[in-house]
């Protein structure tokens, strides 16, 4: 648990779908190291394109107990990342140094092979370069010295306008990312293949407030009126009578 | 998965050209040994050899259209260590330039004596080099296989009887032509190649219908509940997020209708294993050889093929839970 691994938390809580991490992961990674992010037809009947970072939505349950999840989708960067070591050239690599899985788009040879070996679907071959690609967590701005320290982040974090992409170092207990794993039960997509994701799910919380019926009336209510007490009988003894 | 020609036509041909090799071999090992005639095979063995390193080629043609940047095959051979595909791309040309060492000396003729063993057997050069083809032959089948059957959540495919059923397949094929073969250069050959490619088909049919009936039983291990982490038993997707295609909606889908699906299935094990059984009986019994096992290798070959789609086509990629609805 010493080497550093970046990763993404994403709380599913606040997320409301607007797509914003979307369009800046691709404006960014259309200019940045790994693309160009390319798009066929954008104006024809059948458009496709190069993306790295989808937001999809699922409804959860039945109407009308119903729950509209929006759920954001980018690879995850797993610690066990099943497909690099299937890749034949050795283009696809996860850093030693921080832990991010990025493709060499120089030695991608473009046989699919790796995105074949990924349960989440979260590498895209370029119909344009023609070499696969996939979220780099915007490793060419984490590093750049010429960025503001507050930019020196994914870009799709820097436009989430709810806050729900945390961005940090999980295996650093103390991290934004670690504490939010770990106080508000942030989990993995499919644990079942084994692949530990670095990239976290944050779920839905309600915060719901348990009122029992006998809090409804106040049995201490300051204002209430109070029942006149009899009076004491005539020549009965009064406080008076033991305190002189 | 959605079956490319390129990567059916590579395993499909490359199985064949293995099988055809190894026919060869044993004919000759056979004839060795004392068990077909000393002169066995003598007819067969360039225009076999010959054709089982086209067949290679050939496949090893059909795979650079699989790759998007062909020009840097050569990267491939890199990962070997970690990599079955890396393993398949350096085995395939060890092994074709073993066959056309082993075409080379059938061509040249004066095949060497390495030893002579105490039974008064002949041990050529052009049997060693057909052992170690042999070799190379069962670990390009493995090789192979191991590409589909390594990817653990591809429960189709992720399991012992994909790289057998690929030795299986490729050596009934590679049988089969050596039979049809035979018949054409050497007539008395037949009854021992169509023989061995009847035993072979049948093995393959077996091996075949036990991974078809295991399918038809997985229980996919991922769902929608693992694939997004909410706990509910109903869960649906409104929208993946975009309403035109990517590359998610096309490599994983066989985008086939399901009848379709349905009806390969029969029809290739029609083609790929109970008709060839049928022509090579016939074709063993003397019965129109030529023809009989010249039509038991096209329809084979064709049957692999169809097999081969429905191999991919079967396999059902636990990415495609997050693309089920567009809007």
């Amino acid at each position: 648990m010493s080497r550093k691994q970046l990763a993404l938390v994403i709380d599913l809580n606040v997320c409301v779908g607007c797509q914003a991490c979307v369009t800046s992961c691709k404006e960014w990674n259309s200019a940045g190291a790994a693309g160009p992010m390319s798009d066929q037809r954008p104006y024809g009947a059948d458009p496709s394109g190069t993306f790295f970072n989808r937001v999809q939505t699922f409804e959860v349950g039945e109407f009308p107990h119903t729950e509209t999840v929006h759920f954001p989708k980018s690879c995850l960067h797993c610690e066990d990342p099943p497909c690099v070591p299937v890749c034949p050239t050795g283009a696809s690599y996860k850093r030693e140094e921080d832990g991010i899985v990025l493709v060499d788009s120089d030695k991608c040879i473009g046989c699919k092979y790796c995105s074949w070996a990924c349960p989440y679907g979260a590498r895209e071959l370029d119909e344009h370069q023609k070499v696969m690609k996939k979220c780099t967590l915007c490793v060419d701005r984490l590093y750049d010295p010429l960025l503001p320290v507050a930019d020196r982040k994914p870009a799709c974090v820097k436009a989430c306008p709810t806050s729900a992409r945390i961005f940090g170092d999980i295996h650093d207990p103390l991290s934004e990312a670690s504490i939010a794993i770990r106080e508000h039960g942030g989990y993995a997509l499919m644990p079942e293949w084994g692949t530990q994701p670095a990239n976290h799910y944050l779920p839905r919380r309600k915060t719901r407030l348990r009122i029992h019926a006998d809090e409804l009336v106040r049995a201490d209510n300051p204002l209430a009126v109070e029942g006149h007490l009899p009076r004491p009988a005539e020549g009965s003894s009064t406080l008076e009578d033991a305190s002189f | 998965m959605n079956p490319a020609f390129s990567v059916i036509l590579l395993t499909t041909l490359i199985g064949a050209g293995q099988g055809l090799f190894l026919a060869l071999v044993t004919v000759q090992s056979y004839a060795v040994f004392g068990l077909l005639p000393a002169a066995a095979g003598g007819a067969l063995y360039v225009p076999g050899s010959l054709s089982a390193l086209l067949l290679l080629v050939a496949g090893l043609g059909a795979s650079f259209f699989h790759l998007g940047r062909p020009e840097r095959a050569w990267r491939s051979a890199a990962m070997w260590r970690t990599s079955w595909l890396s393993r398949e791309v350096i085995v395939l040309p060890v092994f074709m330039a073993v066959v056309a060492l082993y075409l080379v000396l059938q061509l040249a003729g004066g095949d060497s004596e390495l030893l002579l063993t105490s039974g008064g057997r002949s041990i050529t050069l052009s049997l060693a080099i057909g052992a170690l083809g042999t070799l190379l032959a069962f670990a390009l089948f493995v090789c192979t296989g191991m590409i589909y059957a390594c990817l653990r959540f591809l429960a189709e495919w992720s399991t012992p009887l994909t790289p057998l059923n690929f030795t299986l397949m490729g050596g009934a094929s590679g049988f089969t032509v050596a039979a049809a073969l035979a018949a054409g250069l050497e007539p008395a050959l037949v009854p021992f190649l169509a023989g061995w490619a009847l035993v072979l088909t049948l093995l393959a049919g077996i091996g075949r219908l036990a991974s078809l009936v295991r399918n038809a039983r997985l229980k996919p291990r991922s769902t929608l509940q693992t694939a997004i982490g909410v706990k509910h038993p109903q869960v649906v997707q409104r929208s993946m997020g975009f309403m035109g295609g990517s590359f998610n909606t096309r490599e994983f889908f066989h985008h086939a209708r399901p009848a379709t699906l349905r009806a390969v299935k029969p029809v290739f094990l029609l083609l790929a294993f109970v008709l060839p059984l049928g022509l090579l009986a016939a074709g063993r019994a003397e019965f129109q050889a030529a023809a009989m096992l010249a039509s038991a290798a096209v329809v084979q070959g064709l049957g692999l093929v169809a097999e081969r789609w429905f191999f991919f086509a079967q396999a059902r990629h636990p990415q495609n839970l997050y693309y089920q609805a567009v809007s």
